[in-house]
């Protein structure tokens, strides 16, 4: 009864969420995964079990293969222009600007702007229009005599314009988690560096970037499962158009235009076993941790 | 100890409070339009995507006339905003598989209730077109093509045109070009002369832009009547005659300008005399002309005029907003008094001349309809009729979905033989 005493009202604590959590995450994937693996191509019909067939089939579909190549080329621009930007922002704050305060908030800001709102000012800065017809960042560009763009509409690097409202939005977070990162390195160390003859880039070099890996993956893990996520920046900018197709948006169309609940089901559960593939190892990297600790 | 146990219970119950909570809001919001009916009358709910400009004043004429004629009734309009209702079709889907269906919604007439019907949510209106002889005052193409195995599942309110085409009088005139082309053939030259004068040939919009033109461009290229037996059992997507009108197709996007965000943009270039053509359902009109707040305030035929796009003279690509039926509808008399008004020709009357269209009905009130509207109501009534494939008249909402990703990904890969291939295996999967 003691015992009970001990771990009773934990439990009654977390029991709601963990009870919520198994009912609406885990237990819809689980709906999910079934789903996809009927032949409900249709709302009315029954569903027969078929396996894995809409797994395979997906990729006989031209249009499957060239969301997935966007998905990739979103990924990589996002994450990488990200964690450059953020880290060059905040190895800046952290040599001590003037202000710090100031252009942290500055660069936090869009990150509480929803991708929606992003995504429509961008449709505009973003937009096609050249010479007498520019509008947005063309205008400017052709202002200080730069090229101009077709931006998202470019057959080939359409996306990775598409990923710059992405970057601009969470570079400020990723800032914010370097800084934090920095700030984590004693100062003890890179004296200590610095006695032993090392300059100011091999201080970064050897002692501070090491200290901060854990902090760049988590910041990739986070980066990385939005960037697979995407669907409303891309809707907001330019609607589900195939030449800015996500598997999101594809999923969107197969469910609501299509009507075709199984192909849906067979593209949201791609979308989160991508997104397994980049929290999995996290989750098990970060267990180990806690137990070698 | 006594105090920690007392805390640990209160959140708990705190939190699934908050859970019930949340669920309950969803329900709430839901079931709202009848609780804010209050006393003996009773709510319709009219589920539409009429928001806009003109629409939404339509929308409110026809309301009037009805709670006029329906004093036991109040009107609650349910509208979700969002141009062809995609955002409204994805709710209205989500309310139909809970089976809480709004007492009426629209729809375009044709082929798009296909889904609706097959699943069970409408009921079939012969009774009602019975009892008010609608049959008799609708043209008798349009009642074909509407009906699913001899059952009407909607009433229409007005006709939109898809085939016009827009065109700047200035322009053409510049590049010299005496008349709107009267042909396919005609039109790829016109659009060569304009490039000529280093003005944009054609303007184009979103990607549904583009499946709006191709429909034109069949059309014109098929001509009538293969293009409808396009759509029966069996039909040949895969004809040599359907080649030579994608291979059109292709050469007259060849001559399109940068794609706009939309079409109202497209329009525009039009209007302002950047571009000389753009194939727009007659939608734009009111664009063009209205006056600037939700419109451009252009003189027609001076800033801009139009014509049957491209070799489609004497047939009417058309399209309708219509109202259903929903099965369990709560307020289902409410549904069947809205569904009179909007056949009537007193409500179309009041709808259409603000929404830019014309009536579904033959015996309209012709003062009522000026300029382009005339010219519209003239072709109504004499033309041959076709339906629109973007907007839902001949192919149902999954084969819609597959022209729109075929014609998609021509727009990035501009091969006409895939794009064939694409819109024959769409018709082999979802033709009945």
């Amino acid at each position: 009864m003691r015992r009970a005493r001990t771990w009773l009202p934990g439990l009654l604590l977390v029991t709601p969420s963990i009870i919520a959590i198994g009912v609406f995450v885990y237990g819809m994937l689980g709906w999910n995964f079934r789903l996809a693996m009927t032949d409900k191509h249709d709302e009315v019909s029954e569903g027969k079990f078929v396996g894995l067939k809409n797994f395979v089939d997906i990729w006989d579909l031209p249009r499957w293969h060239l969301s997935v190549q966007h998905a990739i080329m979103f990924t990589l621009v996002f994450v990488l222009g990200a964690l450059v930007l953020g880290w060059f922002l905040a190895f800046l704050m952290e040599k001590g600007i003037r202000g710090e305060g100031t252009f942290r908030a500055i660069y936090l800001f869009p990150m509480a702007i929803s991708f929606v709102a992003t995504g429509i000012v961008w449709r505009w800065l973003m937009n096609s229009g050249m010479e007498q017809r520019a509008v947005g960042l063309n205008r400017l560009f052709d202002w200080i005599g730069l090229p101009q763009w077709q931006w998202f509409r470019d057959p080939d690097w359409g996306m990775a314009a598409m990923a710059l409202p992405a970057v601009w939005q969470m570079s400020g977070y990723v800032m914010a988690l370097f800084l934090a990162g920095f700030r984590g390195v004693p100062e003890e160390l890179r004296e200590a560096a610095r006695v032993d003859g090392c300059n100011e880039w091999g201080v970064y070099r050897y002692v501070v970037l090491p200290m901060l890996r854990p902090v760049t993956l988590s910041a990739l893990i986070i980066l990385g499962h939005i960037s697979l996520k995407v669907f409303d920046l891309i809707v907001a900018v330019s609607g589900k158009q195939i030449i800015t197709d996500v598997p999101a948006v594809f999923m969107w169309v197969a469910v609501f235009d299509s009507h075709d609940p199984a192909k849906g089901a067979t593209i949201a559960s791609y979308i989160v076993l991508s997104v397994a593939v980049f929290v999995i190892p996290y989750l098990i990297w970060s267990v180990r941790k806690e137990r070698r600790s | 100890m006594r105090r920690r146990w007392l805390a640990a219970v209160a959140i708990t119950m705190a939190s699934v409070l908050g859970l019930a909570g949340c669920g309950g809001s969803g329900g709430g919001a839901t079931a709202s339009p009848q609780a804010t009916g209050g006393g003996e009358k009773k709510q319709v709910e009219v589920f539409s995507w009429w928001t806009g400009p003109g629409e939404a004043d339509g929308l409110k004429a026809m309301r009037e006339i009805f709670e006029k004629q329906n004093p036991n009734y109040t009107f609650f309009d349910a509208a979700v905003a969002g141009g062809s209702g995609d955002k409204a079709k994805a709710l209205l889907q989500s309310k139909l598989q809970a089976d809480t269906p709004p007492d009426t919604f629209q729809g375009h007439a044709g082929a798009e209730l296909q889904g609706y019907i097959k699943a069970g949510d409408l009921e079939d209106l012969n009774s009602l077109y019975d009892e008010l002889k609608l049959k008799d005052v609708f043209p008798s193409q349009l009642i074909d093509q509407i009906s699913v195995d001899g059952k009407i599942y909607s009433v229409p309110v007005n006709i939109h045109r898809s085939n016009v085409l827009w065109f700047n009088p200035k322009l053409l005139k510049d590049a010299g070009i005496a008349a709107a082309p009267k042909s396919v053939d005609e039109f790829i030259a016109d659009l060569g002369k304009v490039k000529a004068k280093g003005k944009i040939p054609l303007s184009i919009g979103s990607e549904w832009t583009v499946v709006h033109l191709m429909e034109s461009v069949l059309l014109g290229s098929l001509g009538t009547d293969a293009y409808n037996a396009l759509f029966k059992p069996g039909a040949n997507w895969g004809s040599p005659e359907v080649k030579k009108a994608l291979e059109s197709f292709k050469t007259i996007m060849s001559y399109a300008g940068d794609p706009q965000d939309d079409w109202q943009p497209a329009a525009k270039q039009v209007a302002d005399g950047e571009a000389a053509f753009n194939v727009m359902g007659d939608w734009a009109y009111g664009y063009f002309h209205n006056p600037p707040d939700g419109g451009l305030g252009k003189k027609s035929k001076e800033d801009f005029d139009w014509a049957p796009s491209p070799g489609t003279e004497g047939t009417y690509l058309w399209l309708s907003d219509s109202f259903t039926l929903p099965k369990g509808a709560k307020n289902r008399d409410g549904a069947i008094a809205w569904l009179k008004v909007a056949a009537s020709k007193e409500g179309q009357d009041a709808f259409n001349p603000k929404k830019g269209s014309i009536p579904a009905r033959k015996d309209a009130d012709q003062s009522l309809y000026t300029d382009y509207l005339a010219d519209a109501l003239k072709d109504w009534s004499s033309n041959k009729l076709a339906g629109s494939i973007q907007h839902g008249v001949s192919v149902n909402q999954p084969w819609l979905a597959s022209i729109t990703e075929a014609v998609g990904l021509f727009i990035g890969s501009k091969d006409v033989a895939a794009l064939q291939k694409g819109l024959a295996d769409a018709a082999t999967a979802n033709a009945q």
